[in-house]
C-alpha cells in the first residue's frame, strides 16, 4: 500500500484564510482543561500584559494567547480543543 | 528665522542615558498581569527550589524572613516599553537561597501561584543579580505587584521577574515559560532589545 502524498503548507492558505477571516467573536470554543464550551466572546481576556490572554470563564485556565510584534504575531491555542465557526 | 527650529527641544526619550533602546521613562508603576491576581496568605506561602534530581529545598514565610535580607535599588525595564529607575526593594538574594543547593543544572524555570512561569539561565540568578523580594519602597509588596513575594531580576526584561513566585525548578534543558512559548525572547536582555524570538 502506498503512503498518501502530502503537499506543502501553501495548501492551507485558502482554508485557513476562510477561517480566520471570519468574526471569531461569533465562534464557539471548547476549553482543553475543563471542557466548558461557549462563545469566544465569553472568554476573559487579560490585555494589560505583554500579549492578549484569553481565559476560560469557568476554570480560568488559559485558552488562547496572542502576541503581536511589529512584523509578526504568535497565536497559541493549545488550551482550546476546538473552535466552532459559523460559515454560511 | 533662526536656524534652530524652536520645536526641536530636549532630546528624544530613546537617547536618555539610563534607558535601554526603545524604552520610555515612567514615574508610575504600571500593573501588568496575564490573569487574575492570586491572594496568597503568608501562613500558607512557601518557596521551593527543586533540583534536576528531584531534591527539594523548602522555605516557609518565617524561614525566608529569617534569612539575611538585602535592600537593592535597581532600574526595571518592561518589554511593553516602560522603564522605572531607582526602585528600592527588600528581600533575599538568590545567592543565599541557592547556597547549599546541590545542582549541576544550567537553567531555571520560575513558577508562580496562579500558573505563570518564566525561564532563565541559572547563572543569571547568581552573583548578586537576583532576589526574592517582599517589600517595595518600604511597604509590603502589594498583591497586584506580585506580593507576598516576587522574583526580581532587573538586568532582564521585567516579565522574567515572576510575580507571586512559588518556586524554581532547576533543569538541565532550557524549558521556555509562559511568554517564551508565545513569541517572546528566551533571554530578554533589554540593552540588546531582545523582545521577541529572533531579536
Amino acid at each position: 500500500m502506498t503512503a498518501l502524498p502530502y503537499v506543502d503548507g501553501n495548501m492551507l492558505d485558502g482554508p485557513l484564510g476562510e477561517v480566520f477571516a471570519v468574526d471569531l467573536s461569533t465562534a464557539t470554543a471548547r476549553c482543553a482543561h475543563c471542557g466548558t464550551t461557549g462563545p469566544v466572546a465569553g472568554l476573559r481576556v487579560y490585555s494589560h500584559a505583554p500579549g492578549l490572554v484569553g481565559r476560560c470563564p469557568t476554570c480560568v485556565e488559559v485558552m488562547v494567547r496572542l502576541v503581536r510584534a511589529p512584523d509578526r504575531a504568535w497565536l497559541d491555542l493549545r488550551g482550546t480543543t476546538f473552535l466552532q465557526i459559523p460559515i454560511p | 528665522m533662526g536656524i534652530v527650529t524652536p520645536g526641536f527641544q530636549g532630546r528624544p526619550r530613546a537617547e536618555a542615558p539610563d534607558l535601554p533602546p526603545g524604552q520610555y521613562l515612567t514615574p508610575d508603576f504600571p500593573v501588568l498581569s496575564a490573569g487574575p491576581t492570586p491572594r496568597v496568605p503568608r501562613d500558607t506561602w512557601e518557596f521551593v527550589i527543586s533540583s534536576e534530581t528531584g531534591t527539594e529545598y523548602r522555605w516557609s514565610w518565617d524561614e525566608m524572613m529569617a534569612l539575611p535580607q538585602e535592600t537593592p535599588t535597581v532600574d526595571i525595564h518592561c518589554v511593553t516599553r516602560w522603564s522605572k529607575l531607582g526602585t528600592t526593594w527588600r528581600g533575599v538574594s538568590l545567592d543565599t537561597l541557592l547556597d547549599g543547593v546541590d545542582t549541576a543544572a544550567d537553567y531555571a524555570l520560575a513558577h508562580s501561584y496562579g500558573g505563570y512561569s518564566t525561564n532563565l539561565p541559572l547563572e543569571d540568578l547568581r552573583d548578586g543579580q537576583a532576589w526574592l523580594v517582599h517589600t517595595y519602597d518600604g511597604d509590603d509588596l502589594p498583591a497586584e505587584h506580585g506580593g507576598p513575594a516576587r522574583l526580581l531580576v532587573p538586568h532582564l526584561y521585567f516579565w522574567k521577574s515572576a510575580k507571586w513566585v512559588r518556586g524554581i525548578h532547576l533543569t538541565v534543558e532550557d524549558t521556555p515559560g509562559f511568554w517564551e512559548t508565545a513569541g517572546y525572547h528566551d533571554y530578554g536582555d533589554p540593552w540588546r532589545e531582545q523582545r521577541y524570538q529572533g531579536d
